[in-house]
C-alpha cells in the first residue's frame, strides 16, 4: 500500500510495512536523517516532526498514517521556515547546542511554538519544549535562545581569540540538522547487526545450531567469540582490561553480549530472540558490594580474590590522632546509585571493508584508544584499522569504552559487506558504563576556631562486572576526598568491588561527585557543630597557594578555591535572608541555602596524557587545523581552533578544521578527564606557536610581526616592514603542506608514592556552588529555585562555553541528587531512568574566576567534570537549611525526603 | 501483516469482527510495548474515523470520542467542571504524546498511572462500546477491571465517553506528582469536581484516586462525608483512604503514596472548590 505524503513541501510515495514507525520512514527512505531517534518511546523527544503544523513524536507515529498529511522536518525547515532561520541563529548565538542530537527536536519543537505565539514567555517555552531531552545545556540556553529568536541579529565576525565567547564553528550543521551522528553515516539499506544479550545478571548459556540459524533467509551471518580473530579482551586500562566482546562460558551482568546476528534490515526486523539457539542457565549473582564480598559470592575474575579489583590510598599526618584530638568531630554513612549517562544519542556506527582495511565510523570519545583497542581485538596490523568517529551525541565519560565497534568491524569482516548497528536504548542502558555506586564513611575532625583537625575517609564503589575505569575512580577518589581544602591529617581508602553489574566506568567527575557528597555535607555539619557560618568555615580551610595538598603537592599558583567562595559571599547573605523571611511566612513550603565546593585534577593521575596537535599551511593559503580532541558537545573543536588561532595570530574563521580521525590527524588523547582545554590545547597552543615562528624565520621578522594570510600568500608585518611569502614557491609534502607544525604537549605530573605523595595533576580546577531550594515538606518534592556557580577556570576560552559547561554540568548533578538511580532490570528506559527536564532547571548565575594556572593554554584549567561535583551536595545542604534534614542517599526523591522529615518530627 | 485505515466506523467494526487485530490511533502507548520481532497481528488504525474524534454535547450529556487527543482536550472550550480534565489533559507526557496520544488509548491501555481515568471517572464517565452486534455503555469504573485488562469483548471497541448529568454549577481540580516536571509517570494523582451550595456548602463531590490502586477510583466515603461542608470543615482522615492499596516502586514507597495522597487530596479539593471563588 502506498503511502503519499507532503514532506517538507515535495510530495512523497513510500510503501511502508504494517508496524512502521513515521520516524524509520523519514530516516531510512527518504533520507531526512536530520530527524533523530533517541528511544522509540517517546520519551526524549529527539525524533519531533511536525504533522500539519503540530509536534508530535514521529517514533510514536504509524508511517501509514502521514498519508494525505503535510510533514516537517529540521532538514526541511531549516532552509526556508522563518522561524526556523531565526531559530537556528538565536541557538548558535547563544550556545543552546552542544552535542547538537537534540537541536532538531528542540528547534521544531520551538517553531510550533513560534507560529502560535511569536513572543514567548519561559513558562510557555518550557511546556512547549519540555518533551525534549537534553543532558548536555542544561536547557537554561534553549530557553534563551527560543525567547530571543525573534530578534536575533547574527554577530559580525571578529578575530575569535582566547577569550572570546564566540559562536561555536562546528554550530552551522547542528542547527540545520545536517552533522551526522553515529545512526547517519550508514547507507540505506545497508545489513544490520543485532547482539544478542544475556537476560540474566549472571548465567552459563549453550549455543544450539548456529550454522543452521546463519541459514536462515536474509541472515548473513552469525559473530560469537569464534569469530574473533585476535584477543576477546578489552579494556581501557591495560593492566585491568577484562571484559570479552562476547561472552564465553558464562555472563557477568544483565545485558552482557554472547553472539550477533548480521542481516539484511527486512531479516533482521523479523528476527525474534526467542528463536536464536542459545539456552540459558541462571547463576546466582551479587548485585550489591556487600554480596560480592560475602565468603560464598560467585568470583568474577580468577585473579581477583574477593571481588576486590583494586583499591586506592592517601594518607598524610596522622589522621587518627587527630580526630582524638579535635575539638568537634562528625561522622557519616552515605550512598549512592548508579547513574546512567543518558546521552541522547545511544551507541552506534558503520563499518566496511575498503581496499582490505576496516573502517570504522562511530560515536566515541577517544579514537585512538578504539583503534588500540581493535587492533588487540582483530589481531590485525593496526595500519589495517581505520577509526573514523562521527558526530557524538553526549558523551560524559561512557563513549570513551568500546561499544558497537567490535561488533561492526567483525562483521564487515566475516560478511565482506558494509555492515551497521544502532543500540536501542534500553541495549545501551544495559550493555554499557554507569557512574559506580558508593558506599562511604567518614569522620572529621575540628578545633574550636575552626579549623579542619583528622579526616578519615573510607569509600566502596561497586564496579560491576569489568574494571572499565573502576581504577582510575579508585585512584582519583582518596587524591580528591579532602575536597580543596588544608588537611594536614588525612587519610583516604577506597576499593572497587565487582559485582554482576553492568560495568561502572567513567562518568563526569570519576567517583569524585560522590565522595563531595561525603565531604561538603559533613563540612555543614561540622560548621554548624561549631557554630561557624558554612561558607566562612570553608573559607578559613580553603588550600591556597604554598600550601601542600593531601597528596604534598604544593602549588606556587593557580590555587583559585578562596575566590570562588567570596565570589558567593552576597548571593549567600542575600537568599538565607530571603529564605528566612519566606519561611517565616510559609508552613508547608520550606526554604533553604546551601552551598558546596570542589576541585578536580585535569588530565590523567601521575601518567603519561599527551596530545600532539598538527596544523599545515597549503599553498593556496589555507591554514589546516588537525583538530583531534573528540568534541562531543562541550566545544573542543571551538575552543582548540580559538587557542590555535591565538598563538599563530590570524582570525579563527580562517581555519579548515580537519578532524580526529585515525588516518590523517594525530592523537589529541581521548577526552575526559577534563584535559582537552588544557592538555591539547596546550599543544595547539605549541603548534601555533611553532608555525608562527618558522613563517616569521621566513623573513626574519620579529616576534611581534603580525601576519595575514590571503590567497596563495602570506603578508608579515614587522613593525614598518612588510614582507610577503609566496606559497606557491615552497615546496608541498605528501599532504599538501607547503609550512607544517606538529606539537605534543604532555603534563608534568610525578607518581604516587604508596601513601599516594606526588604530583598527580599539574592543575585543578575549583568551583563552589550556592543553591536555593524549595521543598514541599508534605510532599517531599525539592524544586531548586536558582543556582550561583562560580568556577576557577584559569582563563576562559571561550565565556559562552564555559557557562554552557557550568549549566549542563548543574543539570547532571541535580539530576544525580533528585531522582536518577539505575536499577538493572528495573529502570532500563527513559521513563522508569529520568533525568532533569526543561521544567527541572532552574536560572544559573555563573560567576567565571580566572586565577591564571601556569601551565594552561593563556592560563586555562579544565572545567567539564568540575561542574558537577559540588551541586549534589550544595542541594542535599539546602534541603538541610530548609527543613532540617540531612539527606545521606541519593537520589532524595520525594518518598526519601518526606520519610526523613517525617523521622524528624515524629511522624508529622 | 496489515496496515488497515478505515475511514468508516462500519468498516473498523468488520475488521474487529472478523479477526484478532491490534487497535492503534495515537500510537503512543502501541510503539513503546513493541519488542524486537515482527509484529504479530494485523493493525487496525482508527485515526481516520471522523465520528470517533471530538467533544460534543447534547443537553446534560457530553460525549468525548475514542481518539479525542489530549491537546484537542485543553484546547476545547470546555465548563468548569472540566477543568480537572483539560488539567490532566496537559500532564500527559508532553506536548507531542498530547498532539497524537487519544483519550480512549489512556484508558484502554488500563495502567494504573493513566493520567486520563481520574479526571473522567470524576465526571461519572461511561465507556460507549460497539460493535457489529450494537452499542452498550458501562461505567468507566466496571470498564477498567485490572492492570492493563478492560471489559471489551474480542469483537468491540471504545467509540467514545459519554458524561451525563455534568454538573454545570462544580469545578474540576487535578493534581499530579512525580519526580520531575515533564514526562513523568504519577507518584500518585488526584482528580476532584465539587460544587456548592448558595450557602458555600458542598452539594456534589467526586475525588477519584490514580496510582494507588491497580485501577483508579473514586472515594466514596470522603464524598459522602463531604457533602454539606464548607471548605473549611474538610478534614480527611485514614478511613477515607481504606479503599487503597498502593505498590512500592522506584517512584515511591506504598506508604509514602498513601501519605502523599491524602495531603494531595486535600489540596484538589480545596483548588476546585477555590475556583468557585
Amino acid at each position: 500500500m502506498t503511502t503519499q505524503f507532503t514532506l517538507n513541501g515535495s510530495t512523497v510515495s513510500v510503501e511502508p510495512y504494517a508496524g512502521e514507525r513515521l520516524s524509520e520512514t523519514l530516516r531510512e527512505r527518504v533520507g531526512a536523517r536530520d530527524v533523530k531517534i533517541g528511544c522509540n518511546a517517546g520519551d526524549c523527544g529527539a525524533c519531533t516532526v511536525l504533522v500539519d503544523g503540530a509536534p508530535v513524536c514521529a517514533c510514536l507515529m504509524p508511517a501509514h498514517q502521514a498519508a494525505g498529511r503535510s510533514v516537517e522536518t529540521l532538514g526541511g525547515l531549516a532552509k526556508t521556515d522563518l522561524d526556523a532561520l531565526r531559530l537556528a541563529e538565536s541557538f548558535q548565538n547563544h550556545g543552546a547546542a552542544q552535542c547538537g542530537i537534540c537541536t532538531p527536536g528542540m528547534i521544531v519543537s520551538a517553531v510550533a511554538l513560534l507560529r502560535e505565539e511569536s513572543t514567548p514567555s519561559e513558562t510557555q517555552v518550557q511546556d512547549a519544549l519540555g518533551g525534549v531531552l537534553c543532558r548536555c545545556t542544561g536547557y537554561r540556553k534553549i530557553i534563551d535562545a527560543v525567547i530571543a529568536a525573534g530578534s536575533t541579529d547574527i554577530p559580525d565576525l571578529t578575530l575569535g581569540h582566547a577569550g572570546e565567547g564566540i559562536r561555536r564553528l562546528d554550530g552551522a550543521g547542528k542547527v540545520a540538522g545536517t552533522e551526522a551522528f553515529g545512526d547517519d553515516v550508514a547507507p540505506q539499506g545497508t545489513l544490520e547487526v543485532l547482539v544478542i544479550r544475556s537476560p540474566f545478571p549472571r548465567a552459563g548459556f549453550q549455543f544450539g545450531d548456529l550454522d543452521a540459524f546463519a541459514q536462515s533467509t536474509g541472515i548473513e551471518a552469525v559473530l560469537t567469540s569464534a569469530d574473533i580473530p585476535g584477543r576477546n579482551v578489552f579494556g581501557v586500562i591495560p593492566d585491568f582490561a577484562d571484559q570479552p566482546v562476547f561472552a564465553e562460558n558464562e555472563t557477568r551482568f544483565r545485558g552482557e553480549a554472547v553472539a550477533a546476528i548480521v542481516g539484511t534490515p527486512e531479516a533482521v526486523r523479523a528476527f525474534d530472540p526467542s528463536q536464536f539457539p542459545v539456552t540459558w542457565e541462571e547463576r546466582p549473582a551479587s548485585q550489591s558490594v556487600h554480596e560480592a564480598m560475602a565468603d560464598d559470592a560467585a568470583q568474577l575474575h580468577a585473579d581477583r580474590a574477593g571481588n576486590v579489583m583494586c583499591g586506592g590510598f592517601v594518607q598524610c599526618g596522622d589522621a587518627e590522632a587527630a580526630l582524638a584530638d579535635a575539638d568537634v568531630t562528625v561522622e557519616g554513612k552515605f550512598r549512592s546509585g548508579f547513574v546512567e549517562h543518558g546521552y541522547i544519542e545511544p551507541e552506534a556506527g558503520f563499518a566496511e571493508i575498503v581496499n582490505g582495511r576496516v573502517e570504522i565510523h562511530a560515536c566515541t570519545q577517544a579514537p585512538v584508544m578504539d583503534l588500540d583497542a581493535m587492533e588487540i581485538i582483530l589481531g590485525m596490523p593496526r595500519e589495517l584499522i581505520r577509526i573514523i568517529p562521527t558526530g557524538v551525541g553526549g558523551g560524559f565519560g561512557s563513549k570513551l569504552d568500546l561499544s558497537v565497534q567490535p561488533y561492526l568491524a567483525l562483521g564487515a569482516l566475516k560478511t565482506g559487506k558494509p555492515v551497521r548497528l544502532t543500540y536501542s536504548r534500553t541495549e545501551s542502558m544495559q550493555s554499557t558504563t554507569k557512574r559506580h555506586p558508593s558506599d562511604i564513611t567518614l569522620r572529621i575532625g575540628a578545633t574550636k576556631e575552626g579549623k579542619i583537625k583528622g579526616f578519615d575517609f573510607f569509600g566502596y564503589f561497586n564496579t560491576g562486572a569489568y574494571a572499565s575505569w573502576g581504577p582510575t575512580v579508585a585512584n582519583r577518589v582518596p587524591v580528591h576526598a579532602s575536597g580543596p581544602y588544608q588537611i594536614t591529617d588525612y587519610r583516604a581508602e577506597s576499593q572497587g568491588i565487582h559485582t554482576h553489574c553492568p560495568p561502572a566506568g567513567a562518568f563526569r567527575g570519576f567517583g569524585v561527585p560522590q565522595s563531595a557528597i561525603a565531604q561538603e555535607s559533613l563540612f555543614d555539619e561540622l560548621a554548624d557543630k561549631l557554630g561557624i557560618d558554612p561558607l566562612e568555615f570553608r573559607i578559613r580551610n580553603s588550600l591556597e597557594n604554598h600550601v601542600p595538598t593531601v597528596c604534598g603537592q604544593v602549588f606556587e599558583q593557580g590555587v583559585g578555591i578562596k575566590p570562588c567562595f567570596e565570589a558567593l559571599k552576597s548571593a549567600w547573605d542575600s537568599e538565607r535572608t530571603d529564605a528566612i523571611a519566606f519561611n517565616a511566612e510559609n508552613d508547608i513550603f520550606k526554604r533553604g541555602v546551601g552551598l558546596a565546593g570542589g576541585w578536580y585534577g585535569c588530565g590523567n593521575t601521575s601518567l603519561p596524557n599527551p596530545s600532539t596537535i598538527k596544523s599545515g599551511i597549503r599553498k593556496d593559503g589555507t591554514v589546516v587545523l588537525h583538530q583531534g580532541a573528540m568534541d562531543i558537545g562541550q566545544g573542543a573543536n571551538t575552543v582548540i581552533s580559538q587557542i590555535y588561532a591565538t598563538a599563530l595570530g590570524i582570525p579563527v574563521h580562517q581555519l579548515e578544521i580537519v578532524g580526529p580521525d585515525t588516518d590523517v590527524t594525530p592523537d589529541a588523547g581521548k577526552t575526559s578527564a577534563s584535559r582537552q582545554t588544557y592538555v591539547s590545547g596546550s599543544a595547539a597552543r605549541l603548534s601555533g606557536n611553532a608555525m608562527r615562528a618558522q613563517i616569521l624565520a621566513q623573513v626574519n621578522a620579529g616576534a611581534d610581526a603580525t601576519l595575514e594570510i590571503s590567497a596563495g600568500q602570506i603578508k608579515i608585518t614587522d613593525q614598518d616592514t612588510a614582507h610577503t611569502i609566496d606559497l606557491a614557491t615552497l615546496s608541498a609534502d605528501d599532504e599538501g603542506y607547503v609550512l607544517l607544525s606538529q606539537e605534543t604537549y604532555d603534563p608534568p605530573t610525578k607518581p604516587l608514592d604508596e601513601n599516594g605523595q606526588g604530583i598527580p595533576y599539574a592543575q585543578f580546577g575549583y568551583a563552589a556552588h550556592l543553591v536555593v531550594v524549595e521543598i514541599d515538606t508534605k510532599l517531599g518534592t525539592v524544586k531548586p529555585l536558582k543556582f550561583v556557580a562560580a568556577h576557577d577556570v584559569g582563563k576562559a576560552i571561550n565565556p559562552m562555553l564555559v557557562e554552557g559547561q557550568v549549566q549542563g554540568g548543574i543539570a547532571q548533578g541535580l539530576g544525580m541528587t533528585l531522582m536518577e538511580e539505575y536499577i538493572p532490570g528495573r529502570t532500563e528506559n527513559l521513563h522508569d531512568y529520568l533525568i532533569p527536564t526543561m521544567g527541572d532547571m532552574p536560572p544559573v548565575e555563573t560567576v567565571i574566576i580566572e586565577e591564571p594556572d601556569a601551565h594552561g593554554p593563556y592560563g586555562a584549567k579544565g572545567l567539564g567534570e568540575h561542574v558537577l561535583i559540588p551541586t549534589a551536595p550544595a542541594i542535599l545542604n539546602a534541603i538541610k537549611n530548609a527543613c532540617g534534614v540531612r539527606l545521606t542517599q541519593v537520589p532524595a526523591t520525594p518518598s526519601r525526603v518526606r520519610a526523613a522529615i517525617k523521622d524528624k518530627n515524629n511522624g508529622k | 501483516m496489515h496496515h488497515f485505515m478505515p475511514t468508516a466506523l462500519n468498516e473498523a467494526l468488520d475488521h474487529i469482527a472478523a479477526k484478532e487485530v491490534k487497535i492503534v490511533a495515537g500510537g503512543t502507548d502501541y510503539f513503546p510495548s513493541q519488542n524486537q520481532g515482527p509484529i504479530k497481528t494485523d493493525l487496525l488504525d482508527i485515526s481516520r474515523i471522523p465520528e470517533l474524534s471530538g467533544i460534543s454535547c447534547d443537553g446534560d450529556t457530553w460525549r468525548i470520542g475514542a481518539t479525542t487527543s489530549w491537546s484537542d482536550i485543553f484546547r476545547t472550550s470546555l465548563p468548569p467542571c472540566f477543568d480537572g480534565l483539560q488539567a490532566a489533559a496537559r500532564e500527559v507526557g508532553s506536548l507531542q504524546i498530547q498532539n497524537a496520544g487519544t483519550v480512549a488509548g489512556n484508558v484502554c491501555n488500563a495502567s494504573p498511572a493513566a493520567d486520563g481515568v481520574p479526571p473522567l471517572l470524576t465526571l461519572d464517565a461511561q465507556a460507549e462500546l460497539q460493535s457489529v452486534r450494537g452499542k452498550r455503555v458501562i461505567p468507566l469504573n466496571e470498564f477498567i477491571t485490572g492492570v492493563r485488562d478492560i471489559a471489551l469483548a474480542s469483537d468491540e471497541m471504545v467509540t467514545g465517553f459519554l458524561l451525563p448529568n455534568v454538573p454545570h454549577t462544580a469545578a474540576g481540580a487535578f493534581e499530579k506528582l512525580g519526580s520531575r516536571r515533564y514526562l513523568v509517570i504519577s507518584i500518585t494523582m488526584t482528580a476532584a469536581v465539587i460544587g456548592f451550595d448558595p450557602q458555600g456548602r458542598i452539594n456534589h463531590a467526586r475525588v477519584a484516586i490514580g496510582a494507588c490502586s491497580p485501577v483508579a477510583q473514586r472515594m466514596l466515603q470522603l464524598e459522602a462525608d463531604l457533602i454539606g461542608k464548607t471548605l473549611g470543615e474538610i478534614t480527611l482522615n485514614d478511613s477515607h483512604f481504606s479503599t487503597l492499596s498502593p505498590i512500592a516502586d522506584v517512584r515511591g514507597s506504598a506508604e509514602f503514596r498513601l501519605e502523599a495522597v491524602a495531603e494531595q487530596c486535600l489540596r484538589t479539593i480545596t483548588k476546585a472548590a477555590q475556583a468557585h471563588e
